[in-house]
């Protein structure tokens, strides 16, 4: 994951920071990210994500550790001078302007000449396709409109690198779903880095090149969204990320990074994650949609007897609740076609999955 | 379905419409002790203001037939004997029903030393005949005073007569009736002067709120909420404070003899004590002390709600903090400020009381001579024309903010 080749654009090393001088909110956060990458920060409300990037920004000071940009550290670079765009969550889209102000103000502050400011403008408002809208004030806009013209504004005096935090929360599900789009769009056509702040893991999911899942201060785990949904590296990612379920058993034996773990319900064989001892309690996860119930033609190693207890119509699919014999629950996902089965109330049921579905972890 | 819904049918519209006059006539209720309230504390007595700022009956109530009489006269010379007696005929009355202290004090009004004049007159004619009167009166009121011979006294009854009448307003701005009815200045300029230097007043008092306040209400709105609650506390002690004690706090600081004083004295900084109070510094300093939780309060409301976020944007974008505030935070306070600089501006022009106490001579402000007129001169006309005019001044002024602010820049909270 850590690259020290030559290709490094931003670097953070170490980076601590305490507003209170007795807790960290950021304990040692590393990451390396790459000219033109998507990274997203991810992680549950107050897990530090905000404070790392005005760290970054410069309005918070950082408390120990380094932040370098092009190799030369920024941590004493005063935030007007580090060249980044930034979008935040209301805008902050300045409301005695008109839009076309709005996005002429940091070019002015730059002294550009006049008519190539006006130039900028108007190819930066048909950009984000708001050509008409140059005259308005922002409290006349929509949100979505809002959001592009404060993107349009961060882009406008083409930072290398352009923070967001939690852009699209004020937004709407179908808004946000075609913002997440457009920002994708105009990352892909102009080509800057991007530091993406959300606690909505879709999001993060679809969007991002890689994503840094962020708890209580530490980075959990940094991979691109298929390593991070298909190879959590601990029990804390598997459950933030997606839905999952999780069986609790016992390491009987460990080869060749395979684990055989005894649980009430049946053997499962799943992959053993870092840190798993043999003879160890631990818990599997298994995704809802990688199970199945038998009987069905998909191949599969584990089978787990479990008793139904009920389904719920969601529509494109349906979800299937079992009990574990413990009594926790076990959540299946089922297309919603004809193979979809029914039972009657406390009916016994067999699920399947595949080893390299299941990834055991150690307990607690 | 459409047209369904656009066209009620008769009986549902009836319906709409019981279901508003209901609400409105709730709402009327709702209103009701506000409007009795205004009605009594605030409009009937600015139109009483108004009335008596052109209404004194006094005169022509106490002499109705000489004002008759005197109306032939030309206005040279010493009038009829006829006028004369009926003059002296209606101070025998006044004299009777003590009354001739009132027109005593319209005549002196406008010729000063007539008021003694007048009522030593009125006491020399209170005992005698009335067919004496009627055959001798015209000697005997000039035996009585030789201002009773004069032009200058009839011409001023005569003036004083009118029931309606705008010398009350001309006064007001230094201006008076000459001989021949043209509109003049007055000997003694006193109110323009005045009105210009309670605008100047205030104006200094606004500007000094607005130093003091806008830093303060600044660090307040972005200082974590415990720190600017303590803060607050310290902004509105002078509300909880009488303003009496404050501003005798004020004379014990800056006397003569007093902390401030005796400080600079002991530190050898001075040697003889500074004239500091009973002046226009004293009233300054005291008013903006008095008036800053004026500008403070609107202040800090309107920076509360403005989110960090526009700030930051400024400067990411490359403005330094300086321009961020000056392009940015500025405009967006611009609310706020604008209303609590109204606020300080207009208490600050009718205020009364601080200038009384700490003023002295110098420090005196357009209502502490609206006061005098009111309490000592017994002017109550006088009172009221400058106190209409500075109403209209106070509307004056708010008509040009609104012009170049504008009213909807304006938030209290
Ligand atoms: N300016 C600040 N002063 C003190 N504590 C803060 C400040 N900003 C954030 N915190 C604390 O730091 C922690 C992380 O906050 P934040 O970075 O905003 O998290 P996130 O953005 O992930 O929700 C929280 O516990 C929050 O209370
Ligand atoms: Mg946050």
């Amino acid at each position: 994951m850590k690259d020290l080749g030559s290709e490094t654009f931003l670097r953070f090393d170490n980076v601590k920071k305490s507003y209170d001088q007795k807790n960290l909110v950021v304990k040692g956060f590393d990451m390396d990210v790459k000219e033109g990458e998507f990274i997203t920060l991810l992680g549950p409300s107050g897990s530090g994500k905000t404070t790392v990037l005005m760290m970054l920004a410069g309005f918070e000071s950082v408390t120990s550790g380094d932040i370098a940009i092009g190799g030369k550290s920024i941590n004493r670079t005063a935030p007007n001078k580090r060249n980044i765009g930034m979008v935040f969550q209301n805008y902050a889209l300045f409301p005695h302007m008109t839009v076309a102000e709005n996005l002429a103000y940091p070019l002015s502050v730059r002294k550009m000449p006049k008519a190539e400011i006006k130039e900028r403008v108007a190819q930066y408002l048909a950009l984000v396709e708001l050509s008409e809208f140059g005259d308005r004030r922002p409290g006349q806009l929509s949100g979505g409109q809002k959001q592009r013209v404060a993107l349009a504004r961060a882009m406008i005096f083409q930072p290398s690198l352009i923070l967001m935090d939690e852009p699209l929360g004020a937004l709407d599900k179908n808004l946000r779903e075609q913002m997440q789009f457009e920002i994708t769009r105009l990352h892909k056509q102009i080509g800057f880095t991007v530091i993406y702040v959300t606690h909505d893991q879709t999001e993060a999911l679809s969007m991002s090149d890689r994503i840094a899942v962020f708890n209580d201060g530490v980075v959990q785990q940094c991979a691109p969204p298929s390593e991070l949904y298909e190879r959590p590296v601990n029990a804390f990612v598997a459950d933030f990320i997606g839905e999952n379920n999780f069986v609790a058993g016992q390491v009987t034996q460990i080869k060749d990074g395979i684990a055989q773990v005894k649980t009430d319900a049946g053997l499962i064989a799943a992959r053993a994650a870092e840190g798993l001892a043999d003879g160890a309690a631990c818990r599997v996860s298994i995704r809802p949609e990688k199970l199945f119930i038998h009987p069905t033609d998909h191949a599969h190693d584990n089978a787990l007897t479990v008793t139904f207890n009920t389904r719920i119509y969601v529509g494109d699919f349906i979800r299937y609740y079992f009990k574990m014999p413990d009594g926790t629950d076990i959540i299946v996902k089922v297309l919603n076609d004809l193979s979809a089965p029914e039972f009657g109330d406390g009916a016994q049921a067999q699920l399947l999955s595949l080893t390299h579905d299941c990834t055991a972890f150690p307990a607690g | 379905m459409a047209s369904m819904t656009q066209n009620l049918a008769p009986e549902d519209a009836r319906n709409a419409a019981r279901e508003v006059r209901k609400r409105r006539l709730q709402a009327f209720f709702f209103v009701v002790p506000l409007l009795v309230f205004l009605i009594f504390a605030f409009v009937a007595p600015i139109a009483t203001m108004l009335y008596r700022s052109v209404h004194n009956p006094t005169v022509a109530n106490l002499i109705p037939q000489t004002l008759a009489a005197l109306e032939d006269w030309s206005g040279e010379g010493v009038p009829d004997d006829a006028v004369l007696i009926q003059f002296a005929a209606d101070m025998k009355r006044m004299a009777n029903d003590r009354t001739s202290g009132q027109l005593a004090d319209e005549i002196n009004r406008a010729l000063p030393g007539m008021s003694s004049v007048t009522k030593s007159t009125a006491r020399a004619l209170r005992r005698v005949d009335d067919a004496e009167i009627a055959a001798n009166g015209a000697a005997m009121l000039l035996e009585a005073n030789a201002r009773w011979g004069e032009a200058a006294t009839w011409r001023a009854i005569r003036d004083a007569g009118p029931i309606y009448s705008s010398s009350y307003y001309l006064t007001s701005v230094d201006l008076e009736r000459d001989r021949d009815g043209n509109i003049v200045q007055r000997d003694t300029q006193i109110y323009v002067q005045l009105y210009t230097k309670t605008l100047k007043m205030a104006l200094i008092i606004t500007g000094l709120t607005i130093v003091l306040g806008y830093p303060l209400a600044f660090f307040m709105a972005h200082a974590s909420s415990s720190l600017a609650n303590f803060l607050m506390v310290f902004v509105l002690l002078p509300f909880w404070t009488s303003l009496l004690v404050r501003t005798t706090a004020w004379i014990a600081l800056l006397q003569t003899g007093g902390v401030v004083n005796s400080t600079l004295q002991w530190f050898g900084i001075i040697d003889d004590p500074l004239q500091l109070l009973y002046n226009e510094f004293s009233t300054i300093l005291a008013m903006t002390h008095i008036l800053l939780p004026f500008m403070v309060l609107p202040l800090y409301a309107v920076m509360r709600g403005i989110d960090s976020s526009y700030m930051r944007a400024a400067i990411s974008m490359g403005s330094t903090p300086l321009g961020a505030w000056s392009k940015i935070y500025l405009p967006m306070s611009l609310p706020g400020l604008s209303a609590g600089a109204l606020l300080v501006f207009i208490i600050s022009i009718g205020y009364y009381i601080t200038p009384a106490l700490v003023g002295g001579t110098d420090g005196q402000m357009i209502s502490n001579i609206i006061a005098f007129h009111m309490q000592v001169s017994n002017n109550w006309e006088l009172a009221a024309a400058l106190g209409s005019l500075l109403l209209v001044l106070i509307l004056v002024l708010y008509w040009l903010f609104d012009r170049f602010v504008g009213t909807d820049n304006l938030k209290l909270g």
